[in-house]
């Protein structure tokens, strides 16, 4: 059976690395709606997608988060981007795919995935 | 309705997260010689009143703001009763609640266990400063995963990499395997 000591191998390397504990305000927040129609629709493997995306890509400041039901059930999985000082961008009817793609375009190059928003979708 | 217990079970922890829970314990028991599956999410949270107990199991009843419905537990007891089990909320306001469902094993009306991994992994990502423990026992042979174990063994060092992450996940997945022996729940 695989045993939790064996994470202290990897605490020994990182002893090397320093790293700075990010400040929340200056953080990029990508909110994860994990309610109930959040979940039925498909929330869970969107989560999954945005957290490996955020972490391979070795993103800094960027935080991803759940919140509840926000009350537009029919476009979940629903993926908000809340970056300090921008307008929140909501991206609706989200998948694994899609989440992928947000990464790339909008997080690491800035651009908002604008066919994605729920602007595009009303 | 969801199509895995792992989906419900995420589900229910949403509402411990809500609640503000500090230390949420999930525990998922299989049985063959009682032909059972329990599942069980037990939170430190905020709890609720009498009152609002039995009328948690009510899809019409909510707390949350934006919304008339809150088909969390009702979902989970009608799963669980479906598969001719039984469903169990008991809770203390300031104290926390716990959630049992009781799942018929060998019925055919019971949905999969499902990835409880990738259950776990969500739950721990989005809620990093929340205690997590995860119980997993088939028939006495089970293993436990606690986060609290992770944070002493890192101490002031960050934990929340890609690679902890990956350790984290066939760490569960692993396990889980090797207590399933070749079963699939």
């Amino acid at each position: 059976m695989k045993s939790l000591e064996e994470l202290t191998a990897i605490r020994d390397k990182m002893q090397a690395i320093v790293n700075l504990r990010i400040e929340d305000s200056n953080c990029t927040k990508i909110v994860v709606g994990m309610a109930t129609c959040g979940i039925a629709a498909g929330a869970r493997p969107v989560l999954k997608a945005l957290s490996d995306g955020v972490q391979e890509k070795g993103i800094k400041d960027v935080m991803v988060i759940q919140e509840g039901c926000i009350g537009l059930c029919k476009y979940e999985p629903i993926v908000e981007v809340v970056a300090p000082g921008k307008e929140k961008v909501t991206y609706v009817n989200m998948t694994a795919e899609k989440a992928a793609e947000v990464i790339e375009q909008h997080i690491i190059g800035g651009n908002v995935v604008t066919k994605y928003t729920i602007n595009s979708a009303m | 309705m969801f199509s895995e217990i792992s989906l419900n079970i995420l589900d229910i922890v949403q509402n411990s997260v809500s609640a503000r829970a500090s230390l949420i314990e999930i525990t998922v028991n299989i049985s063959n010689a009682e032909d059972s599956l329990t599942a069980v999410i037990k939170d430190n949270g905020c709890g609720m009143t009498e009152s609002e107990l039995t009328k948690v199991v009510d899809p019409f009843y909510t707390t949350g703001n934006n919304k008339s419905v809150g088909l969390g537990v009702p979902f989970f007891k009608m799963a669980a009763k479906l598969s001719g089990g039984s469903f169990e909320i008991n809770s203390e306001k300031g104290k926390g609640t716990e959630v049992k469902a009781v799942f018929v094993l060998s019925s055919l009306n019971r949905m999969p266990l499902g990835d409880m991994t990738e259950t776990i992994m969500s739950v721990i990502i989005a809620n990093r400063n929340t205690d997590i423990v995860y119980s997993y026992t088939v028939d006495e042979k089970g293993f436990v995963f606690d986060t609290r174990q992770i944070r002493q063994i890192f101490g002031d060092i960050p934990c929340d990499t890609l690679e902890v992450n990956e350790f984290i996940q066939s760490f569960l997945n692993e396990n889980t395997a090797e207590i399933n022996s070749g079963a699939n729940y």
